[in-house]
């Protein structure tokens, strides 16, 4: 992201529904010049469905999108400087790769020469070239992806969307592309919209993440505020993984508060919310990979004794479920920083657990 | 386990030999010398001979050709256009009245199809003055109405199979609709045409009961012709041409059958293609 900080894309109050059916509600979003923004959100909460609506395939039930200061309300697809990387890549099967890149390209005012020159160039980011010739049934799935991002790069779309660009490929070849999607992105300096349900791709593209759920835009940030502020249960749970507790505030002080958990027979100290009051029923989270796993009670704000009740093995960290005294089962990431297995605590162990009242996370609902 | 696939082997070749030894004898006497239908007197050819030397059959093979060459590309054309927006337009009025009308005649006995073409034809020529006369051009007519259904059929269920994705793909790179049906559309049915073409043309070509409603005096097709000659009693040279018929007509529809299946063939190796993810 770039100093430019106006509003490129303002998506104000949109909804879609199809039949009594509310797709998308009431989604408000504004997306700034050059960024790489996310869309996160499980199956069928409505991502596509405002993608399309951005792209022009749907036109909204309510609400308005403004694209560079244009109200594109009534502004058919094949009118709109947005271009759309289909989730099932959509390339034409009867032309060759080179074709596909320079569909786009007879709608624009270029002498042949500069076309092909377009299309050689455009063939060369995706390291394409040697393939230009084949078609789309004769190369290989990641390469077909690279063919769609080509296509739909060519125009230089002022707005890139990618509806599960990486979906179709295998865990290693998404790495690996992921990178290569961020590092087209800085050399075009297209803004790119891409969706995706992996919560671990969008954190590793995006500039800011929008979570969706049932329609709705549950919380908007930068990927490190969203999973370490998590504005909802939803988020906080669809983000990375977490153990929740019920909670009753005992006490608030300045930045600090107290909490009785049940579910721990013991007071925690936390941070606090604004407004917070002593009574006030919430719901108290915490990341495996914030709570500390030990064999001798270390000295700590919040200490809580336990016994492991279950434990998987991953190689460089391990994932343990510990039982504690009020019947809750707190989820610890320890991290397997030793050789040998002596020191690790087994099955049935008692394990004392820490935690920093800065980790803890408050979630009113 | 074993009884099961001998008797379905004997009941399919019981279908097939009662669909195809009457023609097979009839291929087997065009080539007798013989004058009479029912005696075998030796190989000939003489028959196909004295038939490219017959006027009549030669001007009612043309006529045919003519009209099954004019009927299937205009049923093309409008099959095409139908079949595309049963499959795409899939929400607008009336959708449900039109996709009735367009696959009815495919139900609809020849009989009735033949006689409301004749009735219309008449009523036509009494109200505007056109046709004045049933020839050509009447024959033509009722062959595209009723051949037209085929490849509408044919069109809508390879349309349906498409990713409608690839056409908005098109439309998002700005291309407006029609030109997306010139571009995306109609090059990825291309096959479905080209097969719904040959079918409307080989059912123009052996048309009998639509062809004798809608026809006037001196436009004998060869059918027609055949079906006249059959009544005088089934001589070689009928056999002969009957033969050549069934050649023709066997010829366009196992091309459409291979056009079809090639093209199913390879759509299904590109959808292959496309689920799998790295090679
Ligand atoms: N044309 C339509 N008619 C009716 N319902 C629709 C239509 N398109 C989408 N929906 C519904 O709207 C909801 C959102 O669909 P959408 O495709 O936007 O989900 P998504 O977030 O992209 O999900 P996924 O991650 O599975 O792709 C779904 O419940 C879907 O069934
Ligand atoms: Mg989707």
């Amino acid at each position: 992201m770039t100093g430019a900080s106006a509003p490129f894309l303002r998506i104000e109050g949109v909804s879609k529904t199809f039949g009594t059916f509310q797709a998308v509600r009431d989604v408000s979003l504004t997306i700034t010049k050059g960024e790489i923004f996310a869309l996160l959100g499980g199956s069928g909460c409505g991502k596509t469905t405002l993608l399309r609506m951005l792209a022009g395939f749907e036109e909204p039930s309510a609400g308005r999108i403004f694209l560079d200061g244009q109200d594109m309300t009534g502004v058919p697809p094949w009118e709109r400087p947005v271009h759309m990387m289909f989730q099932s890549y959509a390339l034409f099967p009867h032309m060759t790769v080179e074709k596909n890149v320079g569909y786009g390209l007879k709608h624009e005012r270029m002498s042949a020469p500069e076309r092909a020159d377009r299309v050689r160039a455009m063939l060369d980011l995706v390291q394409l070239t040697p393939f230009a010739q084949r078609k789309p049934h004769q190369i290989s799935g990641g390469q077909r992806q690279r063919v769609a991002l080509a296509r739909a790069l060519a125009r230089q779309p002022k707005l890139l969307l990618l509806d599960e660009p990486l979906a179709a490929l295998d865990k290693k070849l998404r790495e690996h592309t992921q990178f290569e999607l961020m590092s087209i992105q800085e050399r075009t300096g297209v803004t790119f919209i891409v969706v995706t349900h992996d919560q671990e791709e969008a954190m590793t593209l995006a500039d800011r993440i929008a979570v969706m759920d049932r329609g709705q835009v549950q919380q908007v940030g930068p990927p490190g505020e969203v999973y370490e502020h998590p504005a909802s249960r939803f988020v906080a749970n669809f983000l990375g993984s977490i153990t929740q507790f019920e909670a009753t505030v005992t006490a608030v002080n300045g930045t600090r508060a107290r909490l009785s958990v049940p579910a721990f027979a013991a007071e925690v100290e936390t941070g606090t919310l604004p407004g917070l009051a002593v009574g006030e029923k919430l719901t108290l989270g915490l990341r495996p990979e914030k709570v500390a796993l030990q064999r001798d009670p270390p000295d700590a704000a919040n200490v809580l004794s336990g016994e492991v009740k279950d434990l998987a093995y991953f190689g460089k960290d391990s994932l343990y479920r510990v039982i504690l005294p009020g019947g809750g089962l707190m989820s610890v990431h320890a991290v397997n920083a030793r050789r040998g297995g002596d020191a690790r605590p087994d099955w049935h162990d008692r394990v004392w657990l820490s935690f920093e009242p800065a980790a803890a996370i408050l979630l009113r609902e | 386990m074993n009884r099961r696939p001998w008797f379905l082997f004997t009941v399919l070749c019981f279908g097939f030999a009662f669909f195809y030894v009457p023609i097979l004898s009839m291929i087997v006497y065009s080539f007798n010398e013989s004058r009479l239908a029912t005696v075998w007197g030796g190989f000939s050819t003489k028959w196909y001979v004295s038939l490219l030397s017959n006027r009549q059959v030669g001007a009612a093979l043309v006529l045919s050709l003519k009209i099954a060459v004019i009927s299937a590309s205009i049923a093309t054309i409008l099959g095409t256009l139908a079949g595309i927006a049963l499959a795409r337009f899939t929400r607008f009025r009336g959708r449900l009245l039109f996709s009735g009308l367009v696959t009815a005649p495919l139900v609809m006995p020849e009989v009735i199809t033949g006689i409301s073409s004749l009735m219309l034809f008449i009523l036509m020529a009494d109200w505007i003055g056109w046709p004045g006369q049933r020839g050509f051009t009447t024959i033509t007519l009722a062959h595209i109405t009723f051949s037209m259904v085929f490849v509408t059929t044919i069109v809508q269920a390879r349309m349906i199979q498409s990713d409608r994705a690839i056409e908005e793909a098109a439309m998002d790179l700005g291309s407006r609709p029609w030109q997306v049906m010139w571009d995306i559309t109609l090059p990825t049915i291309f096959p479905a045409i080209l097969s719904g073409w040959l079918l409307a043309f080989t059912i123009s070509l052996d048309d009998v009961v639509i062809t004798s409603f809608t026809t006037g005096p001196g436009n004998t097709t060869l059918p027609l012709l055949i079906w006249s000659k059959v009544k005088l009693g089934v001589t070689p040279d009928i056999n002969a041409l009957a033969t050549l018929t069934v050649l023709a007509v066997g010829t366009g529809v196992v091309i459409a059958g291979i056009i079809l299946n090639r093209a199913e063939r390879r759509r299904v190796l590109d959808e292959r293609m496309a689920y799998r993810s790295n090679d």
